[in-house]
């Protein structure tokens, strides 16, 4: 004869579950069975623009924003969210990651590339050693 | 403030309160065990709104002369309570707790909506500051309900349909009159339990209807009261010991 022990804790809520030590071993979950994802916009305030803050497991979109709100709304100041099903993005693949690739050879596109910076080093020493000149403890 | 007008707003604060605490700490309960991640965090949220809103209530009374909010929330004895009977129920079906959520929300949506023209200015003030709280918590109920209903399998429509027909008589009784009824409306403090009744029903019964559950005849529910006189559910009293547990333990502890 076989009785059933259920699990007792600390949590009285968790021991009122009823939940039997003996656990059938897990039979994992089945395909297709976990909800999809949608990706989470918030707007800090209004005419500012929707930053990317995580995502939400839902059924459909109208529960996503019924959890992103909390999930994402509550701390922080919030106008407005966006939720947008995670498969409607279209994204490049991990694999296309070269094409960002810069090569080293191209700093001439970059600002770093012109030679402007002795420039403004040459002006503002110039313009210390003016001061300098001028100043009264110099005058002396 | 007369001896009349305080006696009403005492009864109403109480009730209001006692709501709001009791259901607050039931759905409590289902943190860390609701279906979803996501849903845990939002009722545990809602839950938590719930307790801000006892606080705000209790310290109401506080500042009327009554013991501090923490007194009056873990020191009462069972009979001192006016919480309705809808809340002290333990809910072991996360489709009893929606259902009592979607029930009592609309409820506290329409108090509070009725309590922005109050003649009591803090209470007013308090509704109008809740205001966005519960709008997102109607929202939170009424998109389960249709999801659970229209949208939703056979068995989400049974066990939501189950949950209706079992909790319908305890909603109507969060309606049950105190003798403070007429003079809560005479002085201005708030319109009566009739009043909400009649705006709750409106709403609910074709909001219910919409999401595809059937919905008792108001009128041949015999609604399950007491609470607001201190008569409770044996569910009570085991809530409350639980609640107060920790804090019995040393009820002059700073936390």
């Amino acid at each position: 004869m076989s009785r059933t022990v259920t699990l007792q804790s600390l949590d009285p809520r968790v021991s009122r579950l009823g939940i039997p030590t003996e656990q059938q071993p897990f039979e994992g979950v089945p395909e297709g069975s976990h909800l999809q994802t949608f990706e989470v916009f918030h707007q800090t305030k209004s005419g500012a623009r929707h930053i990317h803050v995580g995502s939400v497991h839902a059924p459909n979109a109208e529960m996503a924003m019924v959890f992103a709100k909390e999930q994402y709304a509550r701390r922080s100041e919030c106008v407005n969210l966006w939720v947008v099903k995670t498969s409607e993005i279209i994204t490049f693949s991990p694999e296309d990651a070269d094409l960002f690739a810069t090569t080293t050879e191209k700093t001439y596109r970059d600002a770093s590339g012109y030679k402007v910076m002795q420039k403004i080093l040459a002006w503002k020493q110039r313009l210390q050693q003016q001061a300098e000149q001028n100043s009264p403890s110099n005058s002396e | 403030m007369t001896e009349q007008y305080r006696a009403a707003l005492e009864d109403l604060l109480f009730r209001m309160a006692d709501d709001a605490l009791i259901y607050g700490h039931r759905n409590s309960e289902w943190t860390g065990l609701a279906p979803l991640l996501e849903e845990d965090i939002a009722f545990s949220s809602i839950a938590q709104d719930k307790l801000g809103h006892a606080l705000a209530l209790y310290r109401m009374l506080h500042e009327m002369g009554h013991p501090d909010p923490d007194q009056l929330a873990f020191m009462r004895s069972e009979h001192q309570f006016r919480c309705c009977h809808l809340v002290e129920l333990p809910t072991q079906d996360y489709a009893v707790a929606l259902m009592r959520h979607a029930l009592f929300d609309y409820a506290e949506h329409h108090r509070y909506e009725l309590l922005e023209e109050s003649s009591y200015a803090p209470l007013a003030a308090l509704a109008r500051k809740v205001r966005g709280e519960i709008k997102y918590h109607i929202f939170h109920a009424s998109t389960w309900l249709r999801m659970l209903g229209v949208e939703g399998t056979d068995e989400s429509r049974a066990r939501m349909q189950a949950a209706l027909d079992m909790l319908f008589p305890y909603a109507l009784g969060i309606f049950e009159p105190t003798q403070q009824e007429e003079t809560l409306r005479e002085l201005g403090i708030f319109p009566g339990e009739g009043i909400l009744r009649e705006h709750w029903l409106e709403d609910v019964v074709p909001l219910l209807e919409s999401a595809g559950y059937r919905v008792p005849e108001p009128s041949e529910v015999e609604p399950v009261v007491g609470g607001r006189h201190g008569y409770h559910t044996e569910h009570l009293q085991p809530l409350l010991e639980e609640m107060t547990a920790v804090f019995r333990i040393d009820p002059t502890a700073e936390w």
